[in-house]
């Protein structure tokens, strides 16, 4: 997991310093050739990547100690014939290529297969189970990504005042702790001893699916969406941070101070202007570390999201679903960063319009 | 009787100098080994003076500070400066307070390259400034006026710094001084790299401000140019002026020049002799007790190691030489 962030934290600082600092050479495209072509580029990559990922995430599967007929059983006892029954159903004993071919042949169909331990089909496991988490996920996306962005203009401002230590240190602590831990504490605290917050779970027990409120449903995402939120901040605040004082310390800023602009208007006019777009980059590019964090927080306050899912799937051995969330998760990271991509190549107009002009 | 001594004031404050820098001293502390702070020095002992209508050409080589003698002037030094001297305008000291105040309205500087534009602001905002809402309207006219003045097409309004040509980003800079209607204009370096006719554009301009009352300090490197628009021209050395001399001094083969540094200034030009002096400035860590000219001197003598020159009145100019009278 550590290895894996950072590695994604290299990529991401490569990327951004490749969005922000790379010279751009005058070519002669037409804006539409260029959407065409960056759509060509990146559809290309999206298949690549969804080829590698079903492939490595299969033969992972393939070769793990996983007994697809005993996750099915679970605890029922079986005779040996109705056993034998079951291993064929499964194709215990096909070879893994073919197994690999059937798998992918019926994805490309759109079939999922069906979840070992939910009994349902896997693409409605994982519709219902997206929804939950796409509003947790867009909740704490939307105010991690204020609150940094905020905090981290404020530290900017006051740099080496005792604001700007203690929103560091702020940031830096959270950098430092894990999400299970930290969903833990506030578990702990706002629930089981304050009691504001129920302890878990989407909705309230013993309610029927039509009298749930929907302020049982915000009530129950408060503290994931929390939980989540203040753990995304550290990120977008330190960087947003950085990127202010390298701003402010820009020629053109102190031009406009030789020409009567006050404190406030600098970071008004020129700051925020220029540390707003890369900021919202790398956002976008955060969808990853939104996913991860959603899998951990999800599980501690049992939250019935696709994160739980993915954790009840491996566990208990629900190759479908896991493969099926493997996939859908791919989608998920590839698609932020595909936003992050167009920020870059259309909304900025230093991009935009130099080729537009050419 | 009143009215006499009012004119008599308005006429004083003609021939006074609009901007006066006296013995301007600059220096920057430094973090060296461990705790121990260093005072790295890099303009001492400045004086000059700026006359509106006039223009005065700060020449000197690149490297030497002479940037910082502008920031020093608007009050946008970073905040481990020390300034020292003194530094009147309009007859009043000019005090950081005052910089705050009058920076942009009375005095403008015009920077060197488009690094000073927001990257992400278009032009015309950039031009008008940060202005109340009610003014907008007002100086949206103010500068479209400019831009045509400037031959700048209206397109050019709505265009992102990274789209405008070398000579456009000269005159979008340029427009910025003049929307101010300031009284004193430093251009800082304003014709780097520029070809012929851009160049000569550029200095029009500044003749134009100077022609309307405008008191203006170009500071460059550029000794040619400097000497095409110029009434005076202050020799910067090593972070301080050498000598301050008028545009005639340099005609024939510079017997008129004053200071030994000019002259080789003068001499090293490619239409004149095209020699170079042997050595190199005095590195801003290096203390000298003598004139700072001291180990380059042609005619030095033992009392030019021994504190420095003070400033003579020579012919019309001034100079920092014990050798001259």
């Amino acid at each position: 997991m550590k290895i894996f962030d950072i590695i994604h934290n290299i990529y991401i600082q490569d990327k951004i310093g490749l969005l922000y600092n790379r010279h751009i050479g005058g070519n002669n495209v037409l804006d539409n050739e260029k959407i065409v072509s960056f759509a060509g580029k990146k559809l290309l990559r999206l298949m690549s990547l969804l080829v590698v990922v079903c492939f490595v995430s299969f033969m992972l599967i393939q070769y793990s100690p996983i007994d697809p007929v005993r996750a099915y059983i679970g605890e029922m006892t079986v005779s040996a014939e109705h056993k034998v029954m079951l291993e064929e159903y499964w194709g215990v004993n096909t070879p893994p290529q073919e197994k690999f071919l059937n798998w992918a042949g019926n994805i490309l169909k759109g079939d999922f297969g069906v979840s070992l331990i939910y009994r349902i089909p896997v693409i409605d496991v994982i519709k219902e189970r997206s929804a939950a988490s796409f509003t947790l996920m867009a909740v704490s996306w939307l105010i991690s990504g204020i609150l940094g962005f905020t905090l981290g203009i404020i530290a900017g401002i006051k740099k080496g005042t005792w604001i700007d230590r203690a929103i560091k240190t702020y940031c830096y602590t959270l950098a430092a702790t894990p999400t299970f831990w930290l969903a833990l504490v506030l578990l702990m605290v706002f629930s089981v001893y304050l009691g504001w917050f129920p302890i878990g779970l989407g909705v309230p027990i013993g309610v029927t699916a039509g009298n749930v409120t929907l302020f049982d449903k915000v009530q129950h995402l408060i503290l994931p969406a929390v939980t989540l939120s203040l753990l995304g901040v550290a990120q977008i605040a330190m960087f947003t941070r950085e990127k202010l004082i390298e701003v402010m310390s820009s020629d053109y800023v102190l031009f406009a101070k030789a020409r009567g602009e006050k404190e406030l208007d600098l970071v008004l006019r020129h700051g925020i202007r220029n540390v707003a777009l890369p900021a919202i980059t790398l956002q976008f590019l955060g969808f990853s570390e939104l996913f991860g964090g959603a899998v951990l927080v999800e599980q501690v306050f049992s939250y019935p999201g696709i994160g739980q899912a993915a954790v009840a799937a491996g566990l208990r051995s629900d190759v479908p679903l896991l493969l099926g969330i493997v996939i859908i998760s791919a989608l998920f990271v590839f698609f932020g960063n595909l936003i992050a991509d167009i920020i870059y190549e259309f909304v900025d107009p230093r991009i935009k319009q130099q080729e537009a002009t050419l | 009787m009143r009215s006499k001594a009012k004119i008599c004031t308005e006429e004083n404050k003609k021939t006074e100098a609009l901007l006066k820098v006296k013995d301007l001293s600059l220096s920057f502390i430094q973090y060296a080994s461990g705790l121990r702070q260093t005072e790295l020095k890099v303009i001492s002992d400045l004086s000059i003076e700026a006359y509106s209508g006039k223009i005065l050409a700060v020449v000197g080589s690149s490297g030497s500070g002479k940037s910082l003698l502008a920031h020093a002037i608007l009050g946008i030094l970073p905040s481990n400066a020390i300034l020292n001297g003194r530094i009147e305008y309009d007859g009043k000291e000019l005090t950081q307070e005052k910089k705050e105040e009058i920076r942009g309205k009375e005095i403008a500087l015009v920077p060197q390259s488009t690094t000073y534009l927001d990257p992400l602001m278009r032009v015309s905002n950039q031009v008008i400034g940060c202005v109340e809402k009610e003014n907008e309207g007002l100086m949206k006219k103010v500068q479209r006026e400019i831009f045509q003045k400037y031959d700048l097409k209206p397109n050019v309004e709505r265009m992102f710094p990274h789209e405008l040509s070398g000579g456009m980003t000269r005159r979008v800079l340029v427009s910025t001084a003049v929307i101010s209607s300031a009284k004193l204009v430093i251009a800082d370096e304003p014709t780097p790299g520029l070809d012929e006719k851009t160049l000569n554009e550029t200095l029009n301009y500044f003749k134009d401000m100077a022609n309307k009352g405008c008191a203006v300090i170009i500071i460059t490197h550029d000794i040619e140019a400097a000497l095409k628009i110029s009434d005076k021209i202050a020799v910067f050395y090593a972070g301080t002026v050498l000598e301050v001399a008028n545009v005639e001094d340099f005609k024939n083969n510079g017997e008129n020049l004053r200071h030994p540094y000019t002259r080789a200034l003068w001499n090293a030009l490619p239409q004149n002799k095209f020699q170079a002096i042997k050595g190199h400035q005095p590195m801003q860590d290096e203390v000298t007790d003598g004139c700072i000219f001291y180990e380059r001197c042609s005619k030095k003598n033992v009392l030019c190691s021994k504190g420095i020159p003070q400033f003579k009145d020579v012919n019309g100019g001034v100079v920092r030489c014990n050798n001259v009278s």
